[in-house]
């Protein structure tokens, strides 16, 4: 399969990036590891007149901490925040996430910010991202601006960017002491979107309650969903059995998944249930250190 | 037709063409330099068949664009036998009949050397992780894990 014939741009800047955006407007879409674009560009469900390949811009590859936020820059690959040191000792959702991205081959190419850019709520990254409570950091002509993930997925394959708009990086508040997060994904074989998916983050306090909890769904909707009344329900309760048993409710309650041929509604919504218990339970042995 | 020329180093030569802007990597690479090796099966990002490495890194050829590879390096299933002699891998496959029909082996053998280059000594989770991305009809898998773990011991025995 060949794509219908479009210009491609390869920028070496990032003002330079924005400049083309701009002045190309809306027939330019950014190119970046093109693990989704190029899919939808061979199969001809999408088209685009010009690509801006992000791929040599300098200095959006780093992930690192710094002033109280883990760091991911708009173009770091899966395979590099799957295999990062910090991420894998002080932030185990987003390797589990990684982890169980597409497959190794694709996780090479494919970015943490084209996954969330793409505003596919069968992507993974957004829930956890809901989960952690990240910012998105958006670059365009009219200069630099923060998105709360909640603000960031407008609908089904839209975002809050704008069309010369760049996702440059993604913020995640460093998580306090006690703090612990999972993402749990059931897919049919490697490579697959998920049939479910829950990510959990959790923060407890002296006594083991719950300080901070964070719930995001994977592929329940027609955008990421925030499991809020969950979150809310946990709120200074401690983890026992049938505290998780009632949040996994609430959880399963706020997904609206559509069917498909990996299972009915009901049996999306319920293993978003199972999912998001099995989320919390390791959310909460990671807070504990165990 | 918008074209674009672009310097690649496949196998470690250098090559300098002009392709329109679409040409994807795995075409340019079987189609204009006429290296046949890297194959072509599902063309929808899932079996893994078309498996090179860039920059070192395996990757999906059908889903990148032969402009994305400009400037960057490129290794091909016929970049890994040297001076006539044949790669560990290429050896581990061979011994331990870790093929059938051979569709999916270069594909294979490019995911494994890149693994071994990262990792010298994988465990079986290792391997089965690391090829979960190349799809085997024939095999069943467990002589190509096999034929990882041959070409493993042979590297290290020769260091
Ligand atoms: C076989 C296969 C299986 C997959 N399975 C999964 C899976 O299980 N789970 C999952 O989450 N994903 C899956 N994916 C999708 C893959 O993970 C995403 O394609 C990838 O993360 C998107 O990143 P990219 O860099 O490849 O984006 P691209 O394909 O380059 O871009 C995707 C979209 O985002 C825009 N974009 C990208 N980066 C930016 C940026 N920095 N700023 C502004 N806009 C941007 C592009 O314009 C485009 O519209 C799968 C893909 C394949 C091919
Ligand atoms: S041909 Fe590229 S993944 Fe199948
Ligand atoms: S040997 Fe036939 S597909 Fe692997």
């Amino acid at each position: 399969m060949i794509p219908a014939s479009f210009d491609y741009h390869q920028p070496k800047t990032l003002s330079e990036a924005i400049g083309l955006l701009s002045r190309l407007g809306e027939g330019a879409k950014v190119l970046s590891g093109g693990q989704s674009l190029l899919p939808l560009l061979k199969l001809r469900l999408g088209s685009a007149g010009h690509l801006v390949d992000i791929g040599r811009v300098p200095g959006l590859e780093d992930i690192r901490e710094e002033g109280g936020f883990l760091k991911i820059g708009g173009r770091a690959r899966e395979s590099d925040l799957e295999h990062s040191d910090v991420v894998r000792k002080k932030y185990p959702i987003l390797a589990d996430t990684a982890a169980v991205i597409a497959d190794p081959l694709v996780r090479n190419m494919a970015t943490v910010g084209g996954n969330l850019a793409h505003g596919d709520p069968a992507n993974d990254h957004p829930a956890t991202m809901l989960a952690l409570g990240a910012t998105v950091v958006a670059t365009g002509s009219k200069g630099e601006r923060t998105i709360p993930i909640d603000q960031f997925f407008t609908g089904l394959f839209e975002t809050a960017l704008a069309h010369d708009e760049i996702l440059t990086e993604i913020r995640i508040p460093v998580p306090p002491p006690k703090s612990g997060g999972a993402y749990v994904k059931l897919e049919r074989k490697v490579g697959d979107f998920a049939t479910a998916g829950a990510a959990a983050q959790l923060t407890l306090g002296a006594g083991g309650e719950v300080v901070r909890a964070g719930i995001g769904l994977t592929n329940a909707g027609m955008t990421p969903v925030r499991a809020a009344a969950a979150e809310k329900f946990l709120q200074g309760k401690k983890l026992d059995e049938a505290t998780v048993r009632q949040a996994a409710r609430l959880a399963a309650d706020a997904a609206d998944p559509s069917p498909d041929r990996r299972g009915s509604v009901e049996y999306k919504r319920e293993m978003a249930r199972v999912l998001t218990a099995r989320a919390l339970k390791r959310a909460a042995s990671r807070a504990q250190g165990a | 037709m918008a074209m674009h020329r672009i310097r690649v180093k496949v196998n470690g030569a250098a090559h300098e063409s002009e392709v329109e802007s679409r040409l994807l990597l795995v075409h340019y690479l079987r189609e204009m330099l006429r290296l046949t090796g890297t194959h072509i099966g599902c063309d929808t990002t899932h079996c893994g068949a078309c498996t090179v490495l860039l920059d070192g890194r395996p990757v999906k050829s059908c889903t990148v664009l032969a402009v994305q590879a400009d400037g960057r390096d490129v290794m091909t299933v016929e970049g890994l036998e040297k001076d006539g002699k044949l790669d560990p891998i290429q050896e581990g496959f061979f011994q331990e009949h870790g093929l059938q029909c051979g569709y999916c082996t270069p594909g294979m053998m490019m995911t494994s050397h890149a693994l071994l280059q990262r990792n010298p000594n994988p465990s079986e989770g290792e391997i089965r992780q690391a090829i979960s991305g190349n799809l085997c009809r024939c095999t069943g898998y467990v002589n190509i894990v096999k034929s990882v773990q041959h070409a493993a011991a042979a590297a290290r025995s020769r260091s």
